[in-house]
This record gives structure tokens, sequence and C-alpha cells, in this order.
């Protein structure tokens, strides 16, 4: 479980996150969806540590970020853009994180077998395609089993037959109770994974609900039809208090 | 922080860039030291080779490939380990594969052919501006958001320590010559790692009075051995303070 309260993070004048709480609890599967700058990205950089906000606390697991590494043992990251020492093999950047993660010694192979990283793990890095260095960084996330998953666009490059073994993946971890936090913005891929959506726009949460709510409200059943309905009132809304305004 | 240092070295030795550098520091080494009988020659010959292009090749290539693993960086920052020791550890393995590559291309041909006190110095001055400017290309890795931009700040420190510095020191020392500025000299050069590695072989070559200006003033203010001490000392407080600084920078950096 992570808990957020009160996150303040500006570059120079641009607030990045503005004020943001939010209660992330295990056994859901999260969606952070929100235009470009909305601050998708720092938040999840604020948890992992990458990024050191200005004001507020996060904990996770009752464990605070701030001045701290261990908690991150429960967290598994697949970043946007995976970039490896070009002449590391595939087998060697596996090794090198059980290594760090030495703690854990259980191991999670069922992307590595389903992705059949075995049969090519003598390439080097620097050899493989965007969407083969994808498999890679999805293969870490899960490689420790742990209780937090935070995927940052995680289907972006990789084929249909890939991303479908990977969002049951998904699937299988939510049922075991874990906490899984995803960025996308091609909502048709987090259709039937998802539980609960977060919607960001200038570095503040719109809303967090689950989507069982959300269609109810909304009366659609697509997430991108739930969203476009969303975006539309509150343009409509913005609108409207300017034209007050004029007037 | 072992594990990374193994993983990084063992990338970089595979490294084209890092094996066409050793080979072409063993090709400069052989050429020089075979077609003079004169050791003593040949080793001032390698080391103005080394001067110049160590220092500048070292911070060239570390930056670029500081900044070309910052994404893999980030991968590791979000495993449970501490900052600082991601941070040493991408340097110490960097750092080891480039001095590797001057203990190689350089130190071989060197014992082979020419094995002695002074090629030992040489080898170790090598090293030492090896580390000093790798530890300089963390600091502007840490400084530096943009790729670009860094790079740019490598060129410009290299040319600074390579060209500038002693231009300007030969400036000033023009313009006050009617003053006894020659301490004040002694004490400048220390802020030039180049000129110090300069300094610590023309000493142990015997030749610093026939060398210019800086090896005689180092020579009649501090002697041979002290000398060598000194210049020593202040190069390896040029490897550690970029270095400090960059963990301090580091520590509060927004990746």
């Amino acid at each position: 479980m992570i808990s957020i309260e009160h996150i303040t993070k500006s570059f120079g004048r641009f607030k990045a996150l503005d004020d943001v709480s939010l209660q992330l609890e295990s056994g859901r599967t999260i969606s952070l969806l929100g235009p470009n700058g909305s601050g998708k990205t720092t938040l999840i950089k604020s948890v992992l540590g990458l990024v050191i906000p200005e004001k507020g606390e996060i904990k996770v697991n009752g464990q605070a970020v701030r001045n701290n590494w261990q908690y991150r043992g429960q967290i598994g990251y697949m970043p946007q853009i995976g970039r490896y020492p070009e002449n590391m093999t595939i087998e060697q950047v596996l090794n090198m994180i059980k290594e760090i993660r030495h703690e854990n010694t259980r191991y999670d192979n069922d992307l590595v077998d389903g992705f059949e990283l075995k049969k090519i793990q003598h390439k080097t890095m620097r050899s493989l395609s965007g969407g083969m260095r994808q498999k890679v960084s999805a293969c870490l996330a899960f490689l420790f089993s742990p209780d937090i998953l935070i995927l940052d666009e995680p289907t972006a490059g990789l084929d249909p037959v890939s991303s479908e073994l990977l969002k049951e993946k998904i699937m299988q971890e939510q049922d075991s109770g874990k906490l899984i936090l995803i960025t996308s913005h091609v909502l048709s891929d987090l259709e039937g994974i998802t539980s609960h959506i977060i919607y960001m726009q200038d570095g503040k949460p719109l809303f967090y609900k689950s989507t069982e709510e959300l269609q109810e409200i909304t009366g659609e059943i697509r997430l991108n039809k739930i969203i476009a309905h969303i975006i539309k009132g509150q343009q409509h809304n913005k609108k409207g208090v300017e034209h007050e305004n004029h007037s | 922080m072992k594990t990374i240092v193994k993983y990084v070295f063992l990338d970089l030795v595979r490294n084209k860039t890092v094996l066409v550098y050793t080979l072409i520091l063993a090709a400069l080494s052989i050429s020089v030291l075979g077609f003079d009988a004169n050791t003593s020659k040949g080793l001032l010959s390698l080391m103005n080779i080394s001067l110049l292009f160590v220092p500048i090749i070292s911070i060239l290539f570390a930056t670029i490939y500081f900044f070309n693993s910052i994404e893999f960086i980030e991968l590791l920052l979000a495993q449970p380990i501490k900052r600082q020791k991601v941070l040493l550890a991408e340097y110490i393995g960097l750092a080891t594969s480039l001095s590797l590559a001057y203990i190689v291309g350089i130190g071989t041909p060197l014992i082979v052919l020419a094995a002695g006190a002074a090629s030992f110095t040489l080898i170790a001055t090598g090293v030492l501006l090896s580390l000093i400017f790798s530890s300089f290309a963390l600091l502007i890795f840490v400084l530096f958001k943009d790729k670009t931009r860094g790079i740019g700040a490598a060129i410009i420190l290299s040319l600074f320590f390579t060209i500038l510095f002693d231009g300007l020191l030969m400036m000033f020392i023009y313009s006050f010559s009617d003053y006894p500025i020659d301490e004040v000299v002694v004490g400048i050069l220390s802020f030039n790692p180049i000129d110090l590695a300069r300094v610590l072989m023309l000493l142990k070559l015997d030749v610093a009075v026939l060398m210019g200006y800086s090896g005689a003033l180092f020579k009649k203010f501090l002697g041979s051995s002290t000398g060598t001490i000194y210049s020593f000392s202040w190069l390896l407080f040029w490897v550690f303070l970029p270095l400090l600084l960059s963990v301090r920078i580091f520590k509060r950096k927004d990746l």
C-alpha cells in the first residue's frame, strides 16, 4: 500500500505536482491517466525516490520514502524507456539485478519463460529491438514477485501476443493481492485489467474512482468512452465558467 | 556496489572505443620507444602524448558514457540500494577500465622495452589523469541535465586545463615579472592537474631544470622528493574533490 500525503514538486516555475494526496490500496490495479505533462511520471518517480518532492510525505507499506532505500525491495519497476549497457547480455542484466537484490532468492520466472528469453539470453542489449528490451524490463519488474508493481507505459512497444501475456500476468498478480500502478496512453490495453482510475491534470488528481463507479456515472462501458465523456464534461464546465465571467 | 562495478567493467571491457584507445596507445608507445635508443627522450615524448590525449579522451568518453547510462542508472536507483553506491560504482567501473586501457596500452610496452622508475612514474601519472578526468566527467554528469550541454562542458574543461590555463599563467608571469612571484606560481600550478602531472614526471626524469619554468621552480622550492610528494598529493586531491562534490550533489538530484 502506498500513501501519498500533500506532495508538491515544482521544476523551476512549473508545478509538476500540486498538493497531491492519494491512498493506493493493495489488491488494486490502478491506472494513472492524464495528458502529457500532467505529472504522472513525476508522481511515479517520487514514489521510487528518483524525484525528491519539496513538501509532503510518501509511505510505502508504512515506511517513509525520504532518505530510505530498503523500501524499494518491495517494489518492481518497469521504466518507460529501457536502455541498458550496450555490451551486456540479457543473462548478465538479469544476473546483475538478482545480485543486487540478493536477499530475495525466490524468483518468478513466468515472464522470462513466457517471452522465451532463455533462448536469446546470450544476445547483447545493443542488438535487441525496442520491444525486446521492453520485455527484459518487464521480466525484471516481475522477477522478485514484489508487493507493489509500478509499470510506466508497459505495453507501448510490445507485439500483441507479448502484450496479452503481460496483461494476463498483471491480472494474476492483482488476484494475489498486489498493488499495481500503471500509466498508459493506450486505453484499450488497460481495458479489463484496471480496477481503479486516477486522472491527473495540471499536477492534480482530477478524480480517483473505481471502474464500476465510473461506468455508472457516465453510462459508458468502454474505457476510452468513459474518459472522453468526463473530459468533455470538464471542458463544458470550464467554458460555462468563462462565459459567465465575460457577461 | 561490487556487483555494479563488476558489470559496468564487463560492459566496458567489450566497448569498441576503449579497445581502439588501448590499441592506439600501444601503437604510439611501441613506435616511440622503438625508434629512439635514448629511453629518457622516448619517455618525454610519451609523457607529452599522454598529457595531451589522456585528459581529453577520458573526460569526453566518461561524460558520454554517463549520460548514455542515465536510464540504466534510473533502473538501478529503483532497486533497494543507496544512491551514492550506484553513482560511485558507475565511476569506479568506468575509471578502472580507462586506467586499465592506459596500463595495457602504455604500460606493457614500457615495462618490456624500458623498465625503470621513470617508466613506473609515467604509468602512475597516466592512471591518475584518467581517474581525475573521469571524476570531472562525473561532476559534469550530476550538474547538467542535458547530454549535449554536458559534452560541451567537458570539451571546455579539458581545453581549459590543456591549453588555456598555461596561457593565462604565462600572461600572469609576464605582467608581474618585476615582482617575486615564484612561490605564487608554484601555488597556481597546483590548480591544474595536467601541470602537476608534468612536474611529477619531469622531477623523476631529472630534466626538470632543462624543461622550462614550472619544473625549475618546483626543483628550486621543494627539491625532487618533496616536490614529488607535493604534486602527488595534489593529484590525489583532484581525484577526490570532484568525486565528493558529485556524490553530495547527486543526493538531491531529480532524475
